[in-house]
């Protein structure tokens, strides 16, 4: 039972690698973001356990991964899991289209607080090619979904 | 309603935490570098999950290396042995000009430039930050590499080391929003800077009189002022010049000679001065220093 109380570290993990996989340029732009939709799923399913505490880390380490000042994705990633955790009753009995229309648009937010974060640094002009993350996000979203569910079911993760 | 958050602080609270503590974390980073040294440890952490990224990358370029054809590795072996040629024959005369430069310095009293040390570096992961370009080589602190240092492709100037690791190191490329680097006009020796654009082709040229005796296609060489980058490598070719008069100053762009987006295998430079000297992963690699 040792893999039950590892699963959501492990798949925090696999989200992570998976978010810095060198990618050909052309993909690169379509990369959905799979840390924010992987918290967000546990977010959402088991809010005493993943909350703003494990965003706010999960962030950091993706800012030592990305380069980016510590604190940037630490910043915007616990304002999007605190929106989710804050309101897990109503977002539950969404359908799964309307879920993923919501995390399109925490994606949305997501990536503009990381670059407001960035221009507040460094004068770095806005692109709308930064925003299609959004669009693959939101399609990944129901397979995430499914996954992590068949994964919380089958090790009782609670 | 609130019982699933009785233990602990409320999430209003953590929210407010994990804020404030994220925006004390940017500013100390950002505008006073607090973290450099806790810096290399965090990168240290962190890199296994670097390492294990790039593996897929790693197996499907090693495959590609296995079934490449026999006919193909004959034509490889033909121009790289070409090339050689071309190289030891160029080398034959820098030797010579060199010693003649070194002679002619001693004689009017000018310091002799001083050898570089050199190591050849591979890398290793590309960021998918849209905001900054910056990528990962697999050499670190335990190879001697310094915060500063030159990294080099076999073309021209890539950038510089911005964190050191203890296995790899991160890479500011020039075209870097946020970097710059002094340049002279390898025809004229006129002074110049070029910033990043952000774009993987493209350095901005800022403060151009608009009577500066540029032309495109000018190549730009490290000026060596500032003390980062050594003197004289190539760095870029201008591209484009548009002397408007309204404004203060020309809009000049150039291309960097090094292909920042199709880097492989890149060189770390030591110069005499640099705070730390390289430390070559086995002795049988030949030091290459002069």
């Amino acid at each position: 039972m040792k893999l039950r109380n590892y699963a959501i570290f492990l798949s925090i993990i696999i989200a992570l690698i998976l978010q810095i996989v060198p990618m050909p340029i052309t993909v690169e732009q379509f990369r959905p973001d799979w840390v924010l939709l992987v918290l967000s799923y546990w977010a959402l399913a088991l809010p005493s356990r993943v909350n703003v505490g494990v965003a706010f880390i999960v962030g950091l380490v993706l800012d030592i991964l990305m380069g980016t000042s510590l604190g940037v994705h630490s910043f915007a990633m616990s304002i999007n899991i605190f929106v989710l955790v804050s309101n897990y009753q109503r977002l539950r009995n969404y359908s799964l289209w309307q879920q993923a229309f919501i995390i399109g648009t925490l994606s949305a937010l997501y990536h503009l607080v990381v670059f407001w974060l960035q221009h507040l640094q460094t004068d770095v002009i806005f692109l709308f090619t930064y925003l299609w993350p959004v669009l693959t996000s939101m399609l990944m979203w129901p397979w995430i979904f499914g996954l992590l569910r068949k994964v919380r079911r089958q090790f009782r993760i609670t | 309603m609130n019982t699933m958050f009785t233990r602990g602080p409320s999430l209003v609270s953590r929210l407010a935490l994990a804020l404030f503590v994220s925006v004390i974390f940017i500013f100390v980073d950002h505008k006073y570098d607090g973290f450099a040294s806790v810096k290399v440890y965090l990168n240290s952490i962190v890199s296994p999950l670097q390492y294990i990224a790039s593996l897929p990358g790693q197996m499907l370029s090693s495959g590609a290396e296995k079934f490449s054809t026999h006919q193909k590795l004959l034509e490889d072996n033909q121009n790289l042995t070409l090339q050689a040629m071309k190289m030891s024959e160029k080398l034959q005369r820098f030797d010579l000009l060199e010693a003649e430069n070194d002679r002619l310095r001693t004689l009017l009293g000018a310091p002799v430039s001083a050898p570089i040390q050199k190591m050849v570096t591979e890398l290793m992961a590309v960021d998918n930050n849209p905001f900054s370009l910056q990528i990962i080589i697999d050499k670190g602190a335990i190879n001697g590499v310094y915060e500063g240092q030159t990294v080099l492709d076999d073309k021209g100037i890539v950038g510089q080391i911005m964190e050191v690791g203890t296995t790899n190191s991160r890479v500011l490329l020039l075209a870097d929003i946020t970097h710059a680097i002094p340049l002279r006009n390898a025809r004229n020796n006129v002074q110049l800077i070029a910033s990043g654009s952000g774009q993987f082709d493209e350095l901005v040229l800022e403060h151009v009189a608009h009577s500066a005796d540029i032309q495109v296609g000018d190549l730009l060489v490290s000026s060596g002022l500032g003390n980062v980058f050594p003197e004289g490598y190539p760095t870029a070719t201008i591209t484009s010049i548009v002397r408007d008069e309204s404004r203060p100053f020309a809009l000049v762009t150039a291309t960097p000679i090094a292909q920042l987006d199709r880097l492989r295998y890149l060189l770390l430079l030591w110069p005499a001065d640099a705070p730390t000297q390289p430390i070559m992963p086995q002795p049988a690699t030949p030091a290459d220093s002069k």
